[in-house]
């Protein structure tokens, strides 16, 4: 039996009773009908009851639908072998509650803590970070080359198995976790005083986004309303945020193939365009910028000019080191064809952000599910057909032009505003409601999901980071590359690890 | 080749010249905080209530624990007389953790140079390894821009390298989560002695936002290892890092 989902806009909350809640086996049929009509699995997960919740992603009609089960006692038919989208949501469910998905074809570990009901799937006696069944390739010619946690960069920690033939990599398998410190689990019962540090903090490079999501789900279910002001500056935060951060990939990208000028340019032009964001609110990262109600912080006459004067000398020598890299031959040559994944294989894996929309994929939460001031100013949504490392580097600068004119046009929509408040704080939450709350970070759709429990506190809380998505895209872009790719693969996703590790 | 010494020079020179001169902050910059107890209203404890990490004390002495603190407006916001206020002040790392505690109406003992022999070792090469346990990637991406060429971090000897192996200092970010505590203490052993160690950002010091959770184990104070050098923060501003590394190796005044 199927039954239709309860259609919620974004930042929108509605009563627990008016989602439909169905048997399981019909709740699963619904999930793969609802795929097969074009929607996409944004979230899939279970809550301490034992109560199951999937919100799909529509983006042709620009609402989410929304299904409520209860799962079986200890285990559930895994629907992975039709529906691969839901691999990581699956394992992650097994992870967390103990209920086995069985014919999971890839049933491992994703976090590696224990499991909150006390009920190990695996059953481990002691639970070690990285150590699971790694996939591998047997032969006389096959080599495997492990790396991490600990890197040789500056980056954060993760496990890579790479299964080599020669120089050639026939599979990737990538092992996350070792930034795991129970965001989720820390935000029930809340919201807390630490509350709005952890989500600025989920991942702490997309710290505008995950506030704002957060905020998103807050104000749904106090039913409050945000200043225009805040709008404006949410906005303005947010493509600061995806401008720094686009431009130090593209920097990196660069230095990974070693064109060393724009990677060196691009170094100082990333912290230039952090600076913008510490005008704002003081923090490079955007830290107190967001807050449920609106922002903490309003720019005068005389500083939204500094921004734009600011914004524009950025974004001179960000054009010139940026087509200066995308002009060069060289770089091209090791940037075309390199890391390509297919679109279907995109839309299986359920990539979301830049690296979707490098292979054609229309996903863009700001076009397609737009809230705040994207409802007022429609941003153009960049795509790209290659999917490969060139198509996320061009599918980068192009947001990066479009960003720097969405910025102009609300920094004069801000200044015409009357000044008023920016911040109206949020009263007590709807008791037994859902809320969502989906924002474009600069890596794809953050989504943030919150359950309110008979006292109006938070029940179940799901965040979603696009790495979450993202990174299967990056061991499905290794396979048949020179394992000497692999740097500049990784680099053309820039994945968060804490953002999945949670 | 043109085009590249075309865009080198539309782009400029742009390293800074700390520490003969301060680089531009931020005017809105929440640096070491300020809190002038004659100020308080009697009785009141808004702000001890809502920092979120614990970090005020009013009694015995009133004071502010910098390794907890999370710079953030929860006291300032709060305070109804202005008794509590974010400086300007960059400079924040100090060589103890007791130094970290900021008391009304004193000022921070900040950092104080090595010891002769080991300033002897360090202080025209540091060689710097830098592990990410459990941070949000914040400290982390403050300590990197210190190698770009806006600080250019090698004219102070200072180099950020790739291997324990070979590295004289570790630098810490995160609040050492279970699942790095491992890797953590091998990268730590795999550093040949003698060595320092460097912890960045509220996280690597006591825990930071997480520090009440079971999966982490508090940064380094949690785990007992000893440190040379805390920089506050959350993220610190580059500033406070490159000021304290310089006060370390006895390069800034």
């Amino acid at each position: 039996m199927k039954r239709q989902p309860a259609h919620l806009a974004n930042g929108e909350a509605r009563s627990l009773s008016a989602i439909p809640n169905l048997e399981f086996s019909a709740f699963q049929k619904t999930i793969l009908h609802e795929l097969a009509n074009g929607a996409r699995l944004a979230c899939l997960c279970a809550d301490r009851t034992g109560a199951g919740y999937a919100v799909l992603a529509e983006e042709a009609k620009q609402r989410f639908g929304v299904l409520r089960t209860q799962f079986p006692e200890k285990e559930f038919t895994s629907l992975t072998p039709q529906c691969p989208q839901a691999h990581l949501f699956e394992r992650e469910i097994a992870e967390q509650w103990g209920l086995l998905p069985v014919d999971h074809p890839w049933l491992k570990p994703v976090r590696f803590h224990p499991a909150w009901t006390g009920r190990d799937v695996w059953e481990r006696e002691a639970i070690q970070p990285g150590v699971m069944d790694f996939y591998r390739v047997e032969g006389e010619t096959i080599h495997e080359v492990a790396v991490g946690p600990v890197h040789a960069g500056v980056i954060e920690p993760g496990h890579f198995r790479f299964q080599c033939h020669g120089e050639t990599v026939f599979h990737l398998e990538i092992a996350l976790g070792f930034q795991h410190r129970g965001i989720e689990r820390a935000l029930e019962g809340g919201p807390h005083k630490l509350t709005l540090k952890m989500m600025e903090t989920a991942a702490g490079d997309t710290t505008i986004g995950h506030a704002w999501a957060h905020a998103l789900v807050m104000e749904a279910l106090a039913g409050s309303e945000v200043p225009a002001r805040a709008h404006h500056h949410r906005a303005i935060a947010l493509e600061l945020e995806r401008l720094a951060n686009h431009t130090g990939d593209l920097g990196a990208l660069a230095g990974d193939v070693g064109f060393l000028p724009t990677a060196a340019f691009c170094g100082r032009l990333r912290g230039d365009w952090l600076n913008l964001t510490a005008l704002l609110c003081g923090s490079r990262l955007g830290r107190d910028l967001v807050r449920p109600g609106g922002v903490g912080f309003d720019l005068d006459a005389t500083q939204i000019e500094e921004l734009r004067l600011r914004l524009e000398a950025a974004f001179t020598d960000t054009a010139n080191a940026v087509e200066l890299l995308l002009a060069t031959p060289s770089v091209l040559a090791r940037f075309e064809g390199t890391g390509k994944i297919e679109r279907f294989a995109a839309e299986d894996a359920g990539l979301v952000g830049p690296a979707a929309r490098a292979c054609g994929l229309p996903r863009d939460a700001r076009t397609h599910f737009p809230v705040g001031f994207y409802q007022d100013l429609k941003l153009p949504m960049v795509l790209d057909h290659d999917g490969d490392v060139a198509a996320r580097a061009r599918i980068r600068w192009a947001e990066i032009q479009a960003s720097v004119q969405f910025i102009r046009q609300a920094l004069e929509g801000l200044a015409e505003l009357p000044t008023g408040p920016t911040l109206v704080p949020c009263g007590p939450l709807a008791p037994n409601h859902l809320a969502l709350g989906v924002v474009e970070g600069w890596r794809g759709e953050l989504v943030h999901m919150a359950i309110t429990d008979s006292e109006g506190r938070l029940g179940r809380y799901k965040v979603v980071d696009p790495s979450f998505h993202n990174w299967t895209g990056l061991a499905l872009a290794m396979r048949g590359q020179e394992i000497s790719d692999f740097p500049l693969c990784n680099k053309s996703f820039n994945l968060s690890y804490c953002g999945f590790d949670l | 080749m043109l085009k590249i010494l075309r865009a080198r020079i539309q782009q400029g020179f742009h390293t800074n010249h700390f520490p003969q001169e301060v680089p531009a902050l931020p005017d809105r910059l929440r640096g070491a905080p300020i809190l002038e107890r004659a100020r308080c209203l009697e009785g009141c404890r808004a702000c001890v209530e809502d920092c979120p990490t614990d970090a005020i004390e009013l009694a015995p002495v009133p004071r502010i624990d910098l390794g907890k603190c999370l710079f953030c407006t929860a006291c300032t916001e709060v305070c109804p007389t202005g008794a509590m206020q974010h400086g300007s002040d960059y400079r924040l790392a100090t060589r103890t953790r007791p130094d970290l505690f900021l008391e009304s109406g004193k000022a921070l003992e900040l950092a104080r140079s090595l010891e002769a022999k080991a300033l002897a070792l360090f202080g025209r090469s540091l060689k710097v390894r830098v592990v990410s346990a459990g941070g949000c990637n914040g400290c982390e991406v403050d300590v990197n821009v210190l190698s770009t060429i806006g600080w250019d971090l090698g004219r102070f000897g200072i180099q950020i390298v790739a291997s324990p192996r070979h590295a004289d200092a570790v630098v810490i970010c995160g609040p050492i989560t279970h699942n790095m505590a491992e890797a953590t203490r091998k990268t730590l052993e795999a550093t040949p002695d003698p060595k320092l160690v460097i912890a960045v950002g509220a996280c690597a010091i006591s825990g930071g936002p997480y520090l009440h959770q079971a999966e982490q184990h508090g940064g380094c104070e949690g785990l007992g290892i000893p440190v040379d050098l805390y920089i506050p923060g959350c993220p610190p501003h580059p500033l406070t890092i490159l000021d304290g590394l310089l006060r370390l190796l006895n390069k800034v005044e």
